[in-house]
């Protein structure tokens, strides 16, 4: 059914596969030496084999996701939002519940969570919506796509409750709607609003989270006030950051993964136990990677055929962006902690694949950017 | 759309540069003060210390025993913020000491620094009730050491006492903690590693307030493996009360095995002073006593051996036909050589002697006329052929055995530039002038004479195979010394009557290692000579020989006889079952 068309070797994106398949080589490496038990004797947890066998798999999505045209994409849109939708919300009755959150849903031995495909099913719907529309958006058909876009899943994924992919999908929401274009004056008044209701919406949004969530922001403010309590997560990633200096501890050398003072080390925290084993050089060699993986993904946007691959790959290169800056920007302490793993590095097999299928979307918009080009 | 793509990459940009800025400044600009930070978040291996393996002599008497002791110590991550003079007084310690201990530290970062050994209960509670003021402080108990005899059988049985530098390198000591204490001395020393054990661990996960977070792994120790020495500590008790307070040495063998009975040196030293680590001043103290407590007289004393040597020259000239037991020699008090006169230690003679007679009462002159006929060379071949001039091969660490000294033609023109002269042989033959012997190979000789020519290898435990060599004497020659031997002690004019036993029957031999020249005159216990005997008893069918060695203690029969007399009485005691000293 599927024809390998020659072109689509030749204009293949070899580039940010490249860039995508050395960010999951590091992170299995990473996750290798942040799960290393602290006594030689004790067994090595196998997360880095699980990650190698999500990698296998990611793979493969991504090569069939390349293959097929991404305008398939742009006709399935409303069914593949209607079945993300279903999922979160069964999800919420009769998922599993772990470290007080229901997120997963079990599917025979594996655990598949929900809402980290429902980012890309997001930025897929959402760029279909706005395709079609004029640009810059009017203020009455750009509050009803709010409605329908932005609120309802966003509360979905908050009762979960996940604070990260809410924040991740409001956020792609208000850059793929800046990038579409919106009214001067509507930005300017959102900004009046947002700053008039801070202190409102605030104590809401606060009397509704979670007492670990809470302590976190407070920890954020100010982390020195309680070293050994909450603020101790910051602490210890700075420290584990900081620790490795201008060139690293060395591979298999860093302390604090291993010796368990960093927590989430092998997920969230990653990048920390990554800077303590390469040290400056290697931290910004890694950050670097991502910055072309980031521009690229603009340069595809740029040099998308038409209006929706230009927003999917604006939408998927901003997701990317958000949760590098969110992520890092916790490990260093300058963002508060919240629960996002580094694309493609950190442990998680849902992650992963959803990760390498934006990927295969972004390479399947760059292969087919020549009008002609319909295979 | 493309303008505000364009921005978007600038946004990208933007945050890539403040990440890499703050990068510089974690790791850059702070990363020396974040390494140290890293440092302090450390497992805690607490070594369980293993039970040491007991030591039990020959009819298991348990000679030590294992006693819990406490100590006190710090982790590493809580040095920095102590306070260093509340704790020297909390622990009654000078605040250098302290921080002595605290930079002296070289270990692995996650063993515990230990502060101080041998706490009381006062002290422990006093510690427990502060606890709270110094983090990272806490209380470990300990196996420590306590013999049970004090200092009876202290120089067999040693001592334990910390790593030394000089040790701490050793392959076999490196993963021991710092403090740990091993054999020093002795059989404690000798079989370390048997009666060690395996220490156990636990490796606690602490977190970087020091707060215990998880016990990780725990090895259980293994207790040290017993050992059963060949040693009678009873007659190590009796052997210690019959020497009183005079200075000197005891060794005694079972002659069909070379199984050490008592190899006592007195004075002796406490080990229990030893157990929970030597304090300096009582060390200095041991060490600078002029009567020595630490020399073990018994393998590192060496002396002229006197008339116990007679063995040798009248072993040699029996089996060089040189005379038979009927062959007499006048002796009229002294015999002359050129200018000089060689006097018997009878001034007035002993008449006409054969051998027998020469031995049991001693005369030199009969000594002087075999060392004439046998000639140095032939003295010196039958003196090594019974171990002297050579080491027995006892092993007592950390202590060397000394080789005593059998002189010859070839050895006197090395060490002294000088032609042998007859006269060298007079005196060498009764055992005087360069000869040289310890406590352990006189007793090794006698065994050798007692079991018909098998000179064995000294053993101390009873799991080690006996191992001899036979010397080549003939039995019939061996049994004419054997019956002087009986004769010295049990026939009239025999210089050891006082060895007599109810007992048992002893054969046996005096002799006096001169001090100084007797006619200088001088008196005072200084300048007393040293007295010796050898013995073995029963005289029929020997099975233990001893040589007893008392220094300036006078006569060889007056003072060594009756030591050896009560050491033989006591193993007799036990071996037939006639101990009345328990009742």
């Amino acid at each position: 059914m599927i024809k390998i068309d020659r072109r689509l070797i030749k204009h293949f994106d070899y580039l940010t596969f490249s860039i995508v398949m050395l960010l999951s080589l590091i992170g299995i490496m990473t996750i290798y030496s942040a799960t290393r038990p602290p006594v030689e004797t004790l067994n090595h947890p196998d997360f880095y084999l699980k990650q190698i066998l999500w990698l296998v798999i990611s793979l493969s999505a991504l090569v069939i996701v390349t293959l097929f045209d991404y305008q398939w994409f742009y006709r399935l849109s409303r069914y593949l939002y209607i079945v993300g939708l279903i999922m979160l919300i069964v999800v919420l009755i009769a998922g599993k519940t772990t470290m007080g959150a229901q997120r997963w849903i079990m599917l025979g031995p594996l655990t598949f969570q929900p809402s980290e495909f429902f980012r890309v099913v997001f930025i897929i719907a959402f760029s279909a919506y706005l395709t079609p529309l004029q640009e810059p958006l009017q203020d009455k058909t750009y509050i009803k796509s709010a409605l329908l876009f932005a609120l309802f899943p966003l509360l979905l994924v908050f009762k979960q409750p996940d604070l990260g992919t809410t924040i991740l999908l409001f956020f792609i929401f208000v850059s793929l709607s800046l990038i579409k274009g919106i009214n001067r004056k509507f930005i300017a008044l959102a900004l009046v609003i947002a700053i008039i209701s801070v202190p409102f919406l605030g104590q809401i949004l606060w009397d509704r989270l979670k007492d670990y969530q809470k302590s976190r922001i407070t920890a954020f403010i100010s982390p020195e006030e309680d070293v050994a309590g909450a603020g101790y997560h910051i602490n210890q990633s700075k420290i584990t950051i900081g620790s490795g200096g201008l060139f690293g501890k060395g591979y298999l050398k860093g302390t604090q993964g291993p010796l368990r003072f960093l927590p989430e080390k092998h997920t969230d925290f990653i990048f920390a136990v990554y800077a303590e084993e390469w040290g400056f050089i290697g931290s910004v060699f890694l950050i670097g990677l991502y910055l072309l993986l980031l521009l690229r993904g603009l340069d595809t946007a740029l040099k998308a055929k038409d209006e929706f691959g230009r927003l999917v790959a604006a939408g998927i290169t901003s997701m990317f962006f958000i949760y590098l800056t969110v992520n890092v920007g916790m490990t260093m302490g300058i963002l508060p902690v919240v629960g996002v793993p580094l694309p493609f590095v950190s442990y998680g097999g849902t992650a992963l694949l959803s990760n390498f299928i934006a990927a295969g979307i972004l390479i399947s918009i760059r292969t087919r950017r020549y009008e002609l080009f319909y295979p | 759309m493309i303008r505000r793509i364009t921005l978007t990459g600038y946004i990208i940009l933007l945050v890539v540069v403040i990440f890499v800025l703050r990068l510089w400044q974690l790791q850059v600009l702070e990363g020396d003060r974040f390494k140290m930070l890293s440092e302090s978040n450390r497992l805690r291996i607490i070594k369980t210390p293993a039970p040491r393996g007991i030591i039990y002599d020959r009819n298991g008497n348990a000679m030590v025993k294992n006693i819990p002791f406490f100590s006190v110590s710090i982790s590493h991550d809580s040095i920095k913020d102590i306070d260093t003079e509340a704790l020297a007084s909390l622990l009654g310690m000078r605040e250098s000491d302290i921080i002595d201990r605290i930079n002296k530290r070289d270990q692995s970062p996650f063993v515990p620094i230990k502060l101080k050994l041998g706490l009381s209960f006062e002290e422990v509670a006093r510690i427990e009730a502060r606890k709270s003021d110094f983090p990272g402080l806490f209380v470990e108990t300990e196996v420590g050491r306590s013999y049970l005899y004090g200092k009876t059988g202290a120089h067999i049985i040693g001592y334990l006492g910390k790593i030394r530098s000089s040790q701490a390198t050793s392959v076999e000591l490196k993963d021991l903690p710092q403090d740990a204490l091993i054999g020093q001395w002795g059989v404690e020393a000798l079989y370390d590693k048997e009666l060690r054990g395996s220490p156990g661990e636990r490796i606690i996960e602490v977190d970087a307030i020091g707060r215990q977070l998880r016990l990780l792994r725990e090895i259980s120790p293994v207790k040290g493996k017993d050992i059963t020495l060949t040693i009678d500590i009873n007659m190590h008790k009796a052997v210690e009360d019959a020497f009183g307070t005079k200075a000197g040495a005891l060794v005694a063998f079972k002659v069909d095995t070379g199984e050490v009975l008592v190899l006592e040196s007195l004075p002796s030293f406490d080990p229990n002073i030893f157990a929970k680590g030597i304090q300096y001043p009582d060390w200095v103290s041991l060490i600078n006593d002029p009567k020595r407590p630490m020399l073990n007289r018994a393998i590192q004393s060496q002396y002229p051996p006197g008339s116990t040597f007679k063995i040798i020259p009248a072993i040699a000239a029996l089996e060089e036909k040189l005379i038979d037991r009927n062959a007499t020699v006048n002796c009229t008090g002294g015999i002359s050589y050129g200018r000089w006169n060689f006097g018997c230690w009878r001034k007035g003679g002993h008449g006409a002697v054969n051998l027998h007679r020469a031995i049991v009462e001693s005369c030199d002159v009969y000594f002087y006329e075999l060392g004439k006929r046998l000639g140095i060379e032939r003295i010196h071949k039958y003196a090594l052929a019974f171990g002297l001039g050579k080491k027995t091969g006892i092993n007592l660490p950390p202590i060397r055995e000394r080789e005593g000294l059998i002189p010859s033609q070839k050895w006197k023109m090395e060490a002294r530039k000088l032609p042998w002269y007859l006269g060298d042989t007079f005196i060498s033959s009764i055992g005087q002038g360069s000869v040289l012997a310890t406590p352990i190979q006189m007793a090794l000789l006698t065994a050798a004479v007692a079991n018909g020519g098998h000179l064995y290898r000294p053993i101390l435990t009873l799991e080690d195979k006996p191992s001899s060599i036979k010397v080549d004497v003939g039995v019939d020659n061996l049994q004419i010394i054997r019956d002087a031997m009986a004769g010295v002690v049990n026939e009239p004019g025999g210089t050891a009557r006082r060895a007599q036993s109810q007992l048992v029957s002893i054969a046996g031999k005096t002799g006096t290692s001169q001090v100084v020249g007797k006619k200088k005159g001088l008196t005072g216990e200084r300048f007393m000579d040293h007295a010796w005997f050898i013995a073995f008893a029963p005289v029929d069918k020997p099975e233990i020989a001893l040589a007893v060695f008392v220094e300036h203690g006078g006569g060889g029969g007056a003072v060594a006889a009756p030591i050896a007399k009560r050491a033989i009485e006591a193993y007799f005691k036990v071996e037939r079952g006639l101990n009345s000293d328990k009742d």
